[in-house]
């Protein structure tokens, strides 16, 4: 049980900047999920957590003790790696064991928290074998087992399923997503995979670039995200961003077409419109007329890859099956209360609602 | 058809190639102890017979009771361990530092260990001679353990780097997460992990130092102290060679080169990593 504080932690490797200005405010039994492309720092920010790698400057907190130059060892945290890093010389057990081992706790009692652990994650007929003799998902089970048996003040996962096939990944999400209610321990985990963050979060951080870009609940960045990169990085298929012109009662866009914004108040200074394909209709008419490009039926939706004169691309999705062809022309509504505006800077304009002024 | 008719052809043809390589490889072994086997007087009368037409152990017997041979093999034995031992355990722990950590000097090490393994060795026999004479360290087995140490480091060192290397930093990193600290990691996990490796160059070093013969002949003049190679010239004479003792003592001299084989082989087979990581 922890609570883990950043304050303006910086990792430079030579003259390389690789993060700037974390300042991260971690609750005790919070599920955080950081996220980003690759390269964007997110795995050494773990690590460094972990004390596996030094912090350069700035200050790590765990329950308020300065944690800095404090080893690994002493962290009292667990960490589940992305090759899942067993000791290949060792059988489950005594791999699940080995944080007890070290410490010199009494072996029956280790030997019962084996057996705990083994039973919780499906292990029980396993204990006994080399982790060569195992499957992928089974060697991610036993990293797991590894983490738990200790009661860590928290635990980091880096990218564990990431080396998993489809289905058994959602099998150890959901198993994870278990762990999290059962122990309600801290959790820090790395993914590059959205649909993890979105699932498993209580919170998530999407860093790139070695800043922080928004910290959310997955709803809050789904909705509000704070500049264009977490608009287009969070929900799945992107989202679509087009130039427009700001105007007194809503933006003008390329084609000439004014689409209102009745519902926000004064002057929209935006330079571009971002809105999901799940929040443009397909209507008789509408705003916009667009030809069908690509269309793929997957069932419970159809994926519309439209092009709009004058304005381009444009991708929607439309729920349950809809009948339409390549190269049929499609009316196109845009949800108005749904959009995103975002400034010259990227970043999302926060306009005021009317019925926030009333 | 034509395929399936060439596919015991080429069986046959892959054995025969085998067969071939291995009795290249194995004659003259075989012909050492066909030789130590022949009575004296048969060796020249039979000489290029593949078996001769009577057998003794003579040769051997009288290796072993009426010549020093038990005090070069001694003298060997020792000199060939102490090698080893040294070696391996300098050579593990720079393959650790190299393959682990980063300082200062890495590159500049790494290039003067390749450049002392470029020249021929004849060129500082002279100097090395010097060195250990102004010790006074002639006609002891001491100078040659570490003049054959510091000869071989290099060369271990990378094999046990390159050992080292090929176990992923994980472990250690998760080893330190499960509460070791560094020392603990690596005797814990990596150790365990590196033994083929430390076997190999146990056997790497051993085998080098055993038939050393060089610098033993330019550093060793007493017989007490003759190594093994020194100490079989003594059988080659002004007028003669005994060809029969000299094999039978080559013969011998095998015996420990095999063991210390047979006993690390375990250690030498492959796949002891495998399941550590996804593979």
């Amino acid at each position: 049980m922890a609570r883990i504080e950043l304050k303006d932690v910086v990792k430079r490797y030579g003259s390389v900047e690789v993060l700037r200005d974390i300042d991260l405010d971690i609750e005790d039994g919070e599920f955080i999920v950081l996220v980003g492309p690759s390269g964007c720092g997110k795995s050494t920010l773990l690590r460094m957590i972990a004390g596996l790698e030094p912090i350069t400057s700035g200050d790590f907190l765990i329950d308020g003790e300065r944690m800095n130059d404090v080893r690994p060892r002493d962290r009292d945290i667990a960490m589940v790696f992305q090759s899942y890093a067993l000791y290949p010389h060792m059988d489950v057990a005594r791999n699940m064991g080995f944080s007890m081992e070290i410490r010199k706790d009494p072996s029956n009692e280790r030997m019962s928290r084996v057996k705990q652990a083994a039973e919780t994650l499906g292990l029980t007929s396993l204990t006994e074998r080399l982790p060569k003799a195992l499957s992928g998902g089974q060697r991610q089970r036993v990293a797991m087992g590894r983490a738990i048996i200790r009661d860590p003040r928290a635990f980091l996962f880096d990218e564990p399923l990431s080396n998993l096939d489809a289905s058994l990944r959602v099998e150890m999400r959901l198993e994870i997503a278990r762990l999290h209610q059962k122990l309600g321990a801290t959790m820090i985990y790395v993914t590059h995979d959205q649909v993890e963050a979105l699932t498993l979060a209580d919170r998530i951080v999407v860093l790139n670039g070695g800043d922080i870009q928004q910290v959310g609940s997955p709803l809050d960045l789904y909705e509000r995200p704070a500049n264009k990169f977490v608009a287009q990085f969070i929900g799945s298929p992107t989202m679509n961003i087009i130039p427009v012109q700001g105007n007194s009662n809503g933006v003008k866009l390329a084609d000439g077409t004014l689409l209102e914004l009745p519902h926000l108040f004064g002057t929209i200074d935006a330079v571009e419109l971002g809105m999901r394909p799940e929040h443009i209709d397909v209507v008789e008419v509408g705003d916009l007329v667009g030809v069908a490009d690509v269309v793929e039926h997957l069932g419970s939706d159809t994926n519309l890859y439209l092009q709009v004169e004058g304005l381009g691309p444009l991708m929607v999705r439309e729920h349950g099956n809809i009948p339409v062809q390549p190269g049929d022309r499609v009316g196109l509504r845009i949800q108005s209360e749904n959009i995103h505006l975002f400034g010259p800077d990227g970043n999302a304009l926060r306009c005021p609602t009317k019925e926030a002024a009333a | 058809m034509a395929t399936a008719q060439s596919r015991p052809l080429l069986t046959i043809g892959k054995y025969a190639a085998l067969l071939g390589y291995l009795s290249f490889a194995l004659f003259p072994l075989y012909w050492l102890l066909k030789i130590a086997i022949t009575p004296d007087q048969l060796i020249f009368s039979e000489g290029t017979q593949l078996w001769p037409s009577s057998l003794t152990l003579d040769n051997f017997r009288t290796v072993l009771f009426q010549t020093d041979f038990l005090a070069y093999f001694g003298n060997s034995l020792y000199v060939s361990l102490g090698t080893a031992a040294a070696t391996t355990l300098i050579a593990a722990g720079a393959g650790y530092a190299f393959s682990r950590f980063d300082f200062g000097g890495k590159r500049i090490i790494i290039a003067a260990m390749l450049i002392t393994q470029m020249f021929p060795l004849l060129m500082i026999i002279a100097p090395i001679y010097k060195i250990v004479a102004s010790l006074g360290m002639l006609n002891s087995l001491t100078s040659l353990i570490v003049v054959y140490t510091a000869f071989n480091i290099p060369f271990a060192t990378f094999l046990m780097q390159s050992f080292f290397d090929g176990i992923p930093k994980d472990l250690e990193e998760a080893a330190m997460m499960d509460g070791c600290s560094r020392f603990q990691a690596l005797r814990k996990v990596i150790f365990p992990l590196t033994l083929p490796g430390l076997g190999a160059t146990l056997g790497f070093v051993f085998t080098a130092a055993w038939s050393e013969l060089l610098f033993a002949l330019m550093l060793i003049s007493k017989n007490e102290a003759m190594t093994f190679p020194v100490g079989l010239l003594t059988f080659v004479s002004k007028f003669s060679v005994d060809w029969g003792q000299m094999m039978a003592a080559g013969v011998l001299a095998l015996i420990p080169s095999c063991l210390f084989f047979i006993f690390i082989q375990r250690y030498l087979v492959q796949g002891l990593t495998s399941g550590a990581v996804k593979g």
